[in-house]
């Protein structure tokens, strides 16, 4: 990610009534209004009305990440995203910065194995600096890219690293777990953040390269949210972004789904206080039928009081501090994790046997009727709560760009809503019985010199 | 919206320094964009602010209320005007822990009914103190309103602190701070605090307080919290989004109308005067990949004249990403992921923070450009700068302001700090009025290099003579123990 911060800084003192969303929500459906069209150059654009407030978000998905670099330029789609930042032809270096937040805009962006997403949110008045300085970036990134800047952002990035994964508690488990989930040559092997080596290796060709195979507008959608027409916003799109050179549309990394046949096990020796349980298993991709039911398992299982794993473990036992369930979805492949940090004193087998027991009675078991509304219900008001934005990570620009990038169909609002609704106790039950199964990895993450902590070699 | 009004001022036309001035140009055609300069904004569009609806309830409970009828949603908050600071000497952490306990048990309910309850609803709850407050809000689907208002009145209003849950949420917050010894940024958090406000101030420990405070808490010292602030007169009540006030007033008074009015609790808090000279301490944490940089000052209270100035001039230090600090650290020097301050306000004052975790091997060059910075931000800044920080604080918040929550928030702050019924009309206005001067004033006063507190997390035998060599303040070593509290003993039974 481009930044540590968002606003937040400027604390609550907060002046726009915006309030909310054109989205027009029933208790049946959900319609999100937009419409798509396709530049000469391939740019495929988004737009979305919503008048609520005198605000846009001009947020950009391109079709990039991690999971297409090279063995030994690891980390390199993320560099790239911070290098994306500093300056363009006719957009000095620092000056992407400034004369946003001159006209009162705010932005960012962030990388995963999948795709590379950016996104302005500023005052509609200025839409166009938006327009001007993405589609600069879009189109002229290499006329003014020197080693200096590149050698910039490395250190930044660097320090990125240090900060969220070297010098945080845990932070290097995620590099451990993508190792250990996927053969070496899967592109999900290796973490989004890279390895410092090869960080290091990047060169000024590495950038023009990566630049001119995937940064083509056929390779990048730009959805628009907010405060101005459709017929403006093609106007103004097409003014700024049809100049950009067209490029190849290219094909989508074909789906790779894994297969663990037994149980690994890993020990990370960390500087932490509680050894922490991680059980991780291979899943189907984003976006496939068993995806929401993925979610709606990790929430059966840790999401509130009531949840399987947090009522037992948490709350009855009180032998782990925290528990979370989650189904992390990839275009190629996911996987669903269970997290579990013990409290002091207490065993992992132990805690790992709890987690068993709870999958089995589900297993032989379906969930009520009753407690998957409740899960039902909650995964709708968290989707609900997501439409009230326009701009940012996670708001409804972003959402029509992920919509399109992993179901071809920016609309994809309504179908989600119905497959929330659809989600039922048998599909977990399901869900619990072939994808929860013996083939997983499970990493114990304990203190330095406490290695007698982890886990006990266990037989599946 | 039909109750909305015009911001006054709002239309003051918009400086870009970095452009040039234009004549009026007709607008470049389709296909030939003028990439020579930045575009000009067009007019600023008016914010528009729909009317805070007040109303009091037969108790003298106020309700203010904010109509959205976007999505079907709302929150309700309320807001008892006591928190942290209220905790008495002894005890610190009773204020946090009371409304953490309010749904682990209430109207005979137990924690997992109450839980099932509001999760069947689809909505959530949350209960939590801050400095001079404390909340407990709901946001639930509209269909469901009825039954969510009732049930926040049943935990605000008739919470039973069960042992039980007291216990289990004590050894939960011990293991937190047993968890924090670990983590290199809450050393750091907790180090400024206690070296800016020092052991006795109740400002020296964060919200949830210290070990022996949460060791020492009792069920009856939570009721006799509940029983002193939570009372009508000391409250407000807050509905922002889907929601009618013919309909909602009848359901809040039947609600929290019988809520017993009691007296209000006027609260007497001092800023302590802080340290009297500039002071480094150290926090070993061998093999650190990286420095927590925390540097601090007592801070202006929230309704300090100065407020405008303050935001503008830190919106220009460390408060947005071309700021000054961010700009030379990360973009300039490549030190750190992103370097900050902010002020954190108050009611009887708060903090003003300076941040940022750089590489190990530079840390004495980064907290040189520290010191560089935040003794260069009283000298003029330019015009450029300035226009930059104004437009950012003034224009750029619609996006604060889109949710429910985030506009129940802000309400709920303008009720706390009794923020003037303009102070959102005005806001523009008085952010465009902060002059060159004011900028240097508040930075003078406010931002007294002579008197920080740096702290520094890191590994001491890699920083500690670079520290030294920059000359530019003692420098004492603190343990974890120093900064923690003694390692928290956490009953297993």
């Amino acid at each position: 990610m481009k930044k540590p911060h968002v606003r937040h800084i400027l604390g609550c003192v907060l002046l726009v009534w915006g309030l909310g969303a054109s989205a027009e929500v029933t208790s049946t459906r959900i319609n999100v209004p937009y419409e798509m069209f396709r530049l000469k150059n391939g740019l495929t654009v988004i737009v979305h009305e919503d008048h609520s407030a005198p605000i846009v978000s001009v947020n950009v998905w391109y079709h990039v990440g991690s999971g297409r670099e090279t063995p030994g330029r690891t980390g390199f789609a993320h560099l790239f995203e911070h290098i994306m930042f500093n300056g363009s032809k006719n957009v000095p270096e620092g000056a992407f910065d400034r004369w946003l937040e001159a006209v009162g805009g705010n932005n960012n962006g962030s990388t995963t194995n999948d795709r590379t997403n950016y996104w302005i949110n500023l005052p509609v008045s200025a839409i166009e600096t938006a327009l001007f300085v993405e589609s600069d970036r879009m189109a002229y990134l290499l006329d003014t890219m020197s080693l200096a800047r590149v050698d910039q952002q490395r250190d930044v990035v660097k320090n990125e690293r240090r900060q969220s994964y070297e010098n945080a508690p845990y932070g290097m488990v995620e590099i451990l777990l993508a190792e250990a989930m996927f053969p070496k040559d899967h592109p999900y092997s290796w973490p989004v953040i890279g390895s410092m080596a090869d960080l290091s290796a990047a060169s000024h060709e590495d950038v023009a390269n990566f630049f001119k195979k995937w940064y083509g507008p056929a390779n990048a959608s730009v959805a628009i949210a907010g405060d101005i027409t459709v017929t403006d916003a093609r106007r103004l799109v097409e003014k700024w972004f049809g100049e950009v050179p067209a490029s190849e549309r290219l094909t989508p990394l074909a789906s790779r789904p894994v297969l663990l046949r037994d149980q690994k096990q890993l020990v990370l020796e960390d500087k932490v206080e509680l050894p922490k349980l991680y059980i991780c298993w291979p899943a189907p991709a984003a976006y496939s039928g068993s995806s929401m039911a993925l979610q709606a398992l990790g929430d059966l299982l840790a999401d509130g009081k009531n949840s399987r794993l947090y009522k037992r473990l948490v709350y009855e036992m009180q032998i782990a501090q925290e528990v979370e369930a989650f189904y992390d979805e990839g275009a190629l492949a996911s996987n669903f994790r269970i997290v579990v940090t013990a409290r002091e004193g207490q065993n992992l087998d132990r805690i790992l046997t709890i987690v068993d027991e709870e999958l089995k009675k589900i297993a032989a078991e379906k969930p009520s009727e009753k407690e998957v509304t409740r899960v039902r219900n909650q995964m709708e008001a968290g989707f609900f709560s997501r439409l009230e934005r326009v701009g940012g990570f996670g708001g409804k620009a972003d959402m029509l760009n992920e919509f399109y990038f992993y179901t071809g169909n920016p609309g994809f609002f309504d179908a989600y809503l119905a497959q929330i609704r659809s989600v039922s106790p048998k599909d977990l039950q399901a869900m619990t019985m072939t994808v929860l199964g013996p083939g997983r990895v499970l990493l114990s993450a304990v203190p330095m010199g406490k290695k007698d902590l982890a886990l006990k070699e266990v037989k599946p | 919206m039909k109750t909305a009004k015009i911001i006054s001022g709002i239309l003051l036309s918009v400086g870009l320094a970095e452009l040039p001035a234009r004549a009026e140009s007709a607008p470049a055609i389709a296909g030939s964009p003028d990439r020579s300069r930045p575009p000009i904004p067009g007019p600023v569009k008016p914010f528009l602010m729909p009317k805070v609806e007040k109303v009091i309830l037969s108790n003298g409970l106020p309700v203010w209320i904010l109509e959205n009828h976007e999505v079907p949603v709302a929150t309700v908050v309320v807001g008892v005007r006591s928190g942290a600071v209220s905790d008495p000497a002894d005890k610190p952490g009773l204020a946090a822990m009371t409304f953490s306990m309010l749904d682990e048990g209430a109207m005979r309910k137990t924690a997992l009914e109450i839980d099932e309850d509001v999760s069947f609803l689809g909505a959530s709850l949350r209960a939590q103190a801050a400095w001079d407050v404390g909340v407990a809000s709901i946001q639930t689907p509209v269909a469901r309103l009825d039954k969510a208002v009732s049930l926040l009145a049943g935990v605000v209003l008739k919470p039973d602190f069960p042992e039980s849950e007291l216990d289990r949420l004590k050894k939960e917050a011990l293991t937190s701070l047993l968890i924090a010894r670990s983590e290199p940024r809450q050393i750091g958090s907790r180090a400024l605090l206690q070296a800016v406000f020092g052991k006795s101030s109740r400002y020296g420990l964060p919200i949830g307080g210290s070990t022996q405070g949460i060791a020492s808490l009792t069920s009856k010292d939570l009721r006799a919290f509940h029983s002193q602030h939570f009372k009508a007169s000391n409250a407000i009540l807050i509905v922002t989004g889907d929601v009618r006030p013919s309909e909602l007033v009848p359901l809040v008074e039947k609600e929290f109308g019988k809520w017993e009015k009691g007296a209000s609790v006027a609260q007497e808090f001092l800023l302590p005067a802080g340290p009297k000279n500039r002071k480094i301490w150290l926090i070993d944490r061998p093999g650190s990949a990286q420095s927590v940089i925390r540097i601090g000052l007592p801070g202006p209270p929230r309704n300090t004249p100065d407020y405008f100035p303050a935001e503008v001039m830190n919106t220009l230090l460390g408060g947005s990403f071309s700021s000054r600090l961010n700009d030379n650290l990360r973009e300039k020097k490549g030190y750190t992921y992103g370097a900050a301050s902010r002020f954190d306000f108050r009611k009887a004052g708060g903090l003003f923070l300076a941040q940022a975790d750089v590489q190990t091997e530079v840390t004495g060059p980064a907290l040189k450009e520290f010191m560089i910075e935040l003794t260069r931000i009283a000298t003029p800044a330019t015009a450029e700068e300035i226009e930059r920080a104004k437009n950012f604080s003034a224009l750029g918040l619609g996006f604060e302001l889109e949710t429910t929550d985030q506009v129940a928030n802000q309400l709920l702050e303008m009720a706390a700090y009794q923020l003037p019924a303009d102070f959102i009309d005005t806001y523009v206005g008085k952010t465009f009025g902060v002059t060159s001067k004011d900028i240097q004033g508040v930075a003078k006063t406010r931002v007294d290099t002579s008197k920080l507190s740096i702290i520094i997390v890191g590994d001491r035998a890699k920083i500690e003579k670079p520290v030294r060599d920059l000359k530019i303040a003692d420098v004492s070593v603190l343990s974890l123990d120093d900064v923690m509290g003694p390692l928290p003993v956490i009953s297993k039974d």
